[in-house]
């Protein structure tokens, strides 16, 4: 069995981007072994075809846009953000989100003083019934290894420069929890609607490499 | 055994065989227990065909970063946090 999978035992949080679809180009060694084990599994009837394309589809389903609607959430309202601190699937749930068949997850609020990245070194657990499969980058083995040792050093590749006054805590997905950054809220907000501030919200923000955009990258409109 | 928030810990120096969640850079070192996330099936007999009981009960670790790697860049107020099962912690 595979140690670079993701931790979740539900079925659905593990990593489909290997499995089989046409392609041109040659098909990497890891991708012809996931195929090798997934035809095994049909064919001794532990699971059949349906069941992974319905677990794909249901994992590319999730998208950052769910983080983002939260975040934006509990930029605009303080209560709902102690109820997100406090229990992110019922607060995911109270948007409409169904992260139900997550492993546990936690959110993790930056501040002035505190800034979190979040990282996988063991393999590429990330919240996925939230936010979808995870970035090609977080999955690689430079951002597993180096997040840990330089974390300040990743995010200035990545464009964000923490002052050294503001603690960076890195948060290593090692067990059963999944971890969500509320990023700060940008400046220059004040006023603006949920739905606005919800485009601030990029995926990469979401694991604390960045901060959310800032308000002149985005329309007016 | 249950350890509270605030308790100091060191990780086991244990080797890792088979599906174990707690990495090698912490393995040795000091930190302190945060909070506890609650209890969950052992990993390492999960993953190969057993229930994972008993349950164990798992902890949110800090460490400061300079301790796990002495001499890496940044600031002394940086820190790594990750989740670690109790029978990887001994209190110290």
């Amino acid at each position: 069995m595979s140690h670079d999978h993701d931790h979740d035992h539900d079925g659905h949080d593990h990593d489909h981007d290997d499995h089989a679809e046409p392609l041109a180009s040659p098909v990497p060694a890891a991708a012809l072994r996931a195929r090798a084990i997934e035809q095994l599994l049909v064919e001794k009837g532990v699971l059949t075809r349906e069941t992974v394309v319905r677990g794909i589809d249901w994992l590319v389903s999730r998208t950052p846009t769910n983080g983002a609607r939260i975040v934006a959430r509990a930029w605009v309202d303080p209560a709902y953000k102690a109820r997100l601190l406090a229990d992110a699937k019922a607060a995911a749930a109270e948007l409409g989100i169904d992260a139900a068949p997550s492993a546990h997850i936690i959110a993790l609020e930056n501040t002035d003083d505190l800034h979190h990245l979040v990282v996988c070194t063991l393999c590429s657990c990330y919240p996925r019934a939230l936010l979808g499969p995870p970035p090609a980058w977080y999955k690689s083995n430079e951002y597993r290894s180096r997040a840990v040792v330089e974390p300040r050093a990743v995010m200035a590749e990545f464009g964000l420069r923490v002052p050294d006054a503001r603690e960076v805590r890195v948060v290593d997905s090692t067990a059963d929890v999944r971890y969500l950054v509320i990023p700060r809220r940008p400046a220059g907000t004040d006023g603006w609607s949920e739905e606005r501030l919800t485009a601030l919200v990029s995926r990469d923000s979401l694991v604390g490499v960045v901060d959310p955009l800032e308000p002149d990258l985005v329309s007016a409109a | 055994m249950t350890l509270v928030a605030g308790t100091r810990v060191r990780v086991l120096d244990g080797a890792s065989i088979g599906h174990v969640r707690t990495p090698w850079y912490v393995k040795g070192k000091t930190g302190v227990v945060a909070h506890v996330q609650g209890s969950f099936r052992n990993p390492e007999t999960l993953a190969f065909g057993g229930d994972g009981q008993p349950v164990r009960p798992l902890y949110y670790v800090g460490f400061r970063r300079g301790d796990l790697f002495p001499g890496a860049e940044g600031p002394a107020l940086d820190t790594v946090y990750m989740d670690l099962y109790e029978h990887w912690l001994e209190a110290v």
